[in-house]
Order: structure tokens, then C-alpha cells, then sequence
């Protein structure tokens, strides 16, 4: 595996700093997670399976995970342009992580980019669900390894 | 017709703003704006006359038992039923329908029987008849849709006989606008026995309803739509059936004498209506019904129809991208549609950035949405205060949408 240059907390102050150039506008800020979206890989339809459907999102999200030389690999997919986008933010910050650094990772970047009020609460919480179900596979992980 | 700018100065919401922007409501069919007078009207009860009602030997208790009973006897006149008797207060169209299903239901669905509804219905017109039928060993069966969003009426006739013992229709859908032929639906239903319960929640303040002429057994509505209060609503029955019906809810108010060896009932209204009703909200509905009188149901009806006569010409012009869900011949002012390649839920957020309030989603009806093969649809439903330029608006955000993402 190619060695990570930078850190979770690295990569989280290099998304703020990316959404701070948009200034708060609530548009662009939507637009910009739609186009996140839109550059997130797509899954196998075969995985877009109810085991991989993660719980309490609104939209429907699916995530599935790769185990390789003690790195957790993240791939995940949606129904929606902003639910892709959001989760490609949390593929960015914790992808080919091992599952200490998944599990301990403090993700302070949502708050810092005032997502909770461009999104919504309902929106918030699937986001929640979806760092939860990432950290569920990294324990699990952990346990195999 | 209706001068829009005065009647939007009586709505003091749709002079704020929403992100930045000038707030576009176009979410009328889950609730509408209230109009200052209503709410003014809640005020003016708790601040002035506050008391409960139909038994305090009190100038405040009969000034709120006079303002409560004055709202049954403006809902009477504005659906045109035969007695104010025939009119209880609920908490909401849902409320209605449960209370009918829990007490006419009961009393007449044996196993075997079936209650008929459309596959347009809100889950509110299909769920309480389940929970009755599953306990009676009845069904619950579907009229069928056309494509553009209609009843088919030959299915409907064919699913009509002596087992069908309620058919529940919504007069106008949520999801898709169309207004149903309820006449006709209530004269066929009433040729093998059925009685007809009537969901008014979106034709009760866009159509005319006249109870007697169209013959509805039961008739149930939401005063939140309406211009009014959340949490209120009413149910029209027709009195022989009322009086037939057991009671829904026991307590106070709806008894006549209560001892261990026996309680007796209350006659109508009140034998429905258990408890403390909602008091201020019932007087602040009156309010709103006088409020859509002193506007003109006809007059509201006819702006409306114009904005979406409007609106749909100028989707289908200016986003060919877009497929509009509800085609039907007559329908009040809702717009359901999805564009391609852009999910529902996506639309709704990129309007709400530039003000506009739209619904996404199932619109409580998945049955429907199954039906057309959707998870759900964007839907732009028009109010007595909505504009022109609004609808100018939000076919720019519309068309500014599916140039970055279609």
C-alpha cells in the first residue's frame, strides 16, 4: 500500500479550508457536495444490497469495505448527488486507514464547516450513521487482525 | 379575481426571508400560511375569554362555548351539511378517519368483507382501515390508477359488490393533484350498500364541497390546510350513521350519565368529542373559514388554477428533462414531478438554498409511488398568495439545477 502522506487530521483541515473558499453560501456549499458526489466512484450493482444499506439515512447509502495489509478500504454509494458527496468527504478523511486510526479518529470537520445547518438535522443524522457504521467495520476489523 | 399583493399582506411569514432570499412557499398541500387574523384569534381567547366550554355558569365560559359552537356553524355553512350536529371536531383529517374506522368500521366489517380505496391514497386514508380489517378478517383492496393519475372507473365497478362494505377516496390527491370524480365514485358505492367516506384534506380549501349534493356518508378534513390551526380538524357524518355509530373515545363531555351499573351517551356532536376540546384552535378555525369567505373560495380557485396552468407549461417548456407525475383532466394546484438524473431530495435542498420551499419524497403515499415505479417525486403545490413571479423563480432555480447536474 502506498504510504499515506497525510494524517486524518491533515486531511480534515484541508476540507475546511476548501469549504471556507465558498464563504458560507449555502449554494455553492450544495452544489460543491453535489459535485463531490458526482466524482465518487459507483459501486457494483451487486453490492447496492440491503446487507450494505446503512441504517437511519433518509436516502438510501450503501457502503461496502475491503480488508487489505491492515488497511481498511472504503467504497460507498447513493441514491443522491449530496448523500455521495457527504460520504466521499468521510471516504477522503478515513480510506486505507488501519482500524486503530479509524476507530480513534476525532472527526471535528463536519461542525467546523457548519454542515449541520446546510443540511439539516435529518440529514446530520444519517451522516452520524454513516461515521458509525465506518467505525462498526473498523472494530470489526480489528477484532480479525 | 383575487388581488394577490393586499392578500399577501395578511400573512405576516411571507414577508420574511429564507437563506437570503425572499421566502417562496410552495409547499401549500402538507400546510399553508396562517393569515394574522387567525392567529391573532388564538391570542385574543387565551389573553380575553380563556375558560372551557358547555358547562361553566360563567360570562367567559359562554363567551367561549359561543365563539367554539360559532366555528361548527361556519363549518356547517361551508360544506353545506344539513345540521351542525352532523359536524365533530377533531384533531385533523386522520383523526377522522380512524374514528369512523374504529367505530363504523367496526360496527359494519365482517370476515370476508372489504373496504375499497384508491392507490392514490395517503397512508392516513389506508392504514386505519387495515388496522380495522386485520381485526375483523376483512380486506383492504386498491382501485386502481391510470398513468395520468386517475381512477379508472370500469376497475372500480368491477371491484364493487356485496362484500364491499366502505370505498374511502380522497376528493383531490396529495401526491398528484387529480380531483376525483366523487360523485359518481359515492352514487356507485351507494347502489350495492357501501357507504363512502370522503378525504377532503386537499379539496377543502380549493373546492367547493357540498356534502348533501355529493352525497358523502362521512367527510373528514384538516383545518391546517385550510388556512387554520395545526392539530384541528373536523368530521362531517350524515346522522343517521352518527347516532348508529358507537362512541370512539370515552371521558368527559360526550357522556349523558355515568354510574358503575351503566353509562349512557351524549347525543350529537358531543358524543364524539371526549374530553376538553381544543378550544382555541377550534374558535381560530372559525376565523380561517371566514377568512376564505371573505376571499372567496371561487376566487382562490381560479388563481390557483392559473398558477398552475402556468407552472406546468413552464416546466414542460423550459426543463424537457422533468416527466410530471398527474395528468389528470381536473386537478387542484399541485405540480408532482422529477427531472432526470437528479434525485428528489437533491432538488428540494438546492431550491431551499434560494428560498423556495418545495416537498420531496413519498408525499405519505407508496403505494402510489410504487404504482409509477418511484421512490418519490418534487412537488410544488400553489396557495391564494402565491405569484407569478414566484413560479418565474423557481423554474430558474429549476433550469440553473439541470445545468450543473442534469
Amino acid at each position: 500500500m502506498a504510504v499515506m502522506t497525510k494524517n486524518i487530521e491533515e486531511i480534515q483541515n484541508e476540507i475546511i479550508d476548501e469549504f471556507d473558499l465558498l464563504d458560507g453560501d449555502r449554494e455553492s456549499t450544495i452544489f460543491y457536495i453535489m459535485e463531490l458526489g458526482q466524482d465518487l466512484p459507483a459501486i457494483d450493482e451487486s453490492d447496492k444490497v440491503d446487507e450494505n444499506i446503512i441504517k437511519g439515512c433518509q436516502s438510501k447509502v450503501w457502503l461496502t469495505t475491503d480488508f487489505v495489509d491492515g488497511h481498511v478500504i472504503f467504497n460507498a454509494d447513493s441514491n443522491t448527488d449530496i448523500t455521495k458527496g457527504l460520504i466521499s468527504l468521510l471516504i477522503r478523511v478515513l480510506n486505507n486507514r488501519t482500524p486503530q486510526e479509524i476507530i480513534n479518529a476525532d472527526l471535528f470537520f463536519f461542525d467546523k464547516i457548519g454542515m449541520n445547518g446546510v443540511i439539516g438535522s435529518q440529514r446530520s443524522n444519517g451522516f452520524a450513521s454513516m461515521i458509525k457504521q465506518m467505525k462498526f467495520y473498523a472494530l470489526a476489523y480489528s477484532a480479525k487482525s | 379575481m383575487i388581488d394577490v399583493e393586499q392578500l399577501r399582506k395578511e400573512f405576516p411569514i411571507l414577508s420574511t426571508e429564507v437563506n437570503g432570499h425572499a421566502l417562496i412557499y410552495f409547499d401549500n398541500a402538507a400546510t399553508n400560511q396562517k393569515p394574522k387574523v387567525v392567529v391573532d384569534a388564538l391570542q385574543e381567547y387565551y389573553d380575553g375569554y380563556n375558560s372551557n366550554v358547555h358547562r361553566g355558569a360563567h360570562t367567559l365560559a359562554d363567551k367561549a362555548t359561543k365563539a367554539f359552537e360559532e366555528t361548527r356553524t361556519l363549518l356547517q355553512e361551508f360544506i353545506n351539511a344539513g345540521k351542525s350536529e352532523e359536524v365533530i371536531l377533531t384533531k385533523g383529517t386522520t383523526e377522522g378517519i380512524n374514528l369512523v374506522a374504529q367505530t363504523y368500521g367496526r360496527m359494519v366489517l365482517n370476515e370476508g368483507d372489504i373496504v375499497l380505496v384508491s392507490t392514490m391514497e395517503h397512508h392516513s386514508n389506508i392504514v386505519p382501515w387495515q388496522l380495522i380489517a386485520k381485526e375483523k378478517g376483512a380486506s383492504v383492496l386498491p382501485i386502481p390508477v391510470s398513468e395520468e393519475g386517475e381512477i379508472i372507473f370500469e376497475e372500480y365497478e368491477k371491484l364493487l359488490s356485496e362484500k364491499v362494505k366502505i370505498v374511502a377516496v380522497n376528493h383531490a390527491s396529495n401526491a398528484l393533484g387529480t380531483i376525483n370524480p366523487v360523485e359518481d365514485i359515492i352514487q356507485k358505492a351507494h347502489a350495492i350498500g357501501a357507504k363512502v367516506l370522503i378525504d377532503g384534506a386537499q379539496s377543502a380549501a380549493h373546492l367547493t364541497v357540498d356534502v348533501q349534493a355529493m352525497d358523502c356518508d362521512f367527510f373528514v378534513t384538516s383545518a391546517h390546510k385550510m388556512f387554520g390551526p395545526t392539530g384541528m380538524g373536523f368530521l362531517y357524518g350524515k346522522e343517521e350513521l352518527l347516532n348508529a355509530m358507537p362512541p370512539f373515545l370515552g371521558g368527559g363531555e360526550m357522556i349523558k350519565e355515568v354510574s358503575f351499573e351503566g353509562t349512557t351517551f351524549n347525543e350529537l356532536p358531543y358524543k364524539f368529542e371526549a374530553g376538553t376540546p381544543n378550544i382555541a384552535d377550534t374558535i381560530a378555525f372559525g376565523v380561517a373559514v371566514q377568512f376564505i369567505n371573505k376571499w372567496g373560495k371561487e376566487n382562490i380557485a381560479a388563481h390557483e388554477k392559473a398558477l398552475l396552468d402556468y407552472a406546468t407549461e413552464k416546466l414542460k417548456k423550459e426543463v424537457p428533462t422533468a416527466k410530471i407525475y398527474g395528468e389528470a383532466q381536473n386537478k387542484v394546484s399541485v405540480l408532482s414531478f422529477v427531472i432526470e438524473n437528479i434525485h428528489n431530495y437533491d432538488i428540494g435542498m438546492m431550491l431551499d438554498a434560494r428560498g423556495i420551499a418545495v416537498r420531496t419524497g413519498h408525499h405519505c403515499t407508496q403505494p402510489l409511488m410504487a404504482r409509477y415505479g418511484l421512490e418519490g417525486t418534487v412537488r410544488a403545490s400553489f396557495s391564494a398568495y402565491n405569484t407569478f413571479e414566484e413560479v418565474d423563480k423557481f423554474i430558474e432555480g429549476l433550469v440553473r439545477i439541470v445545468k450543473m447536474f442534469g
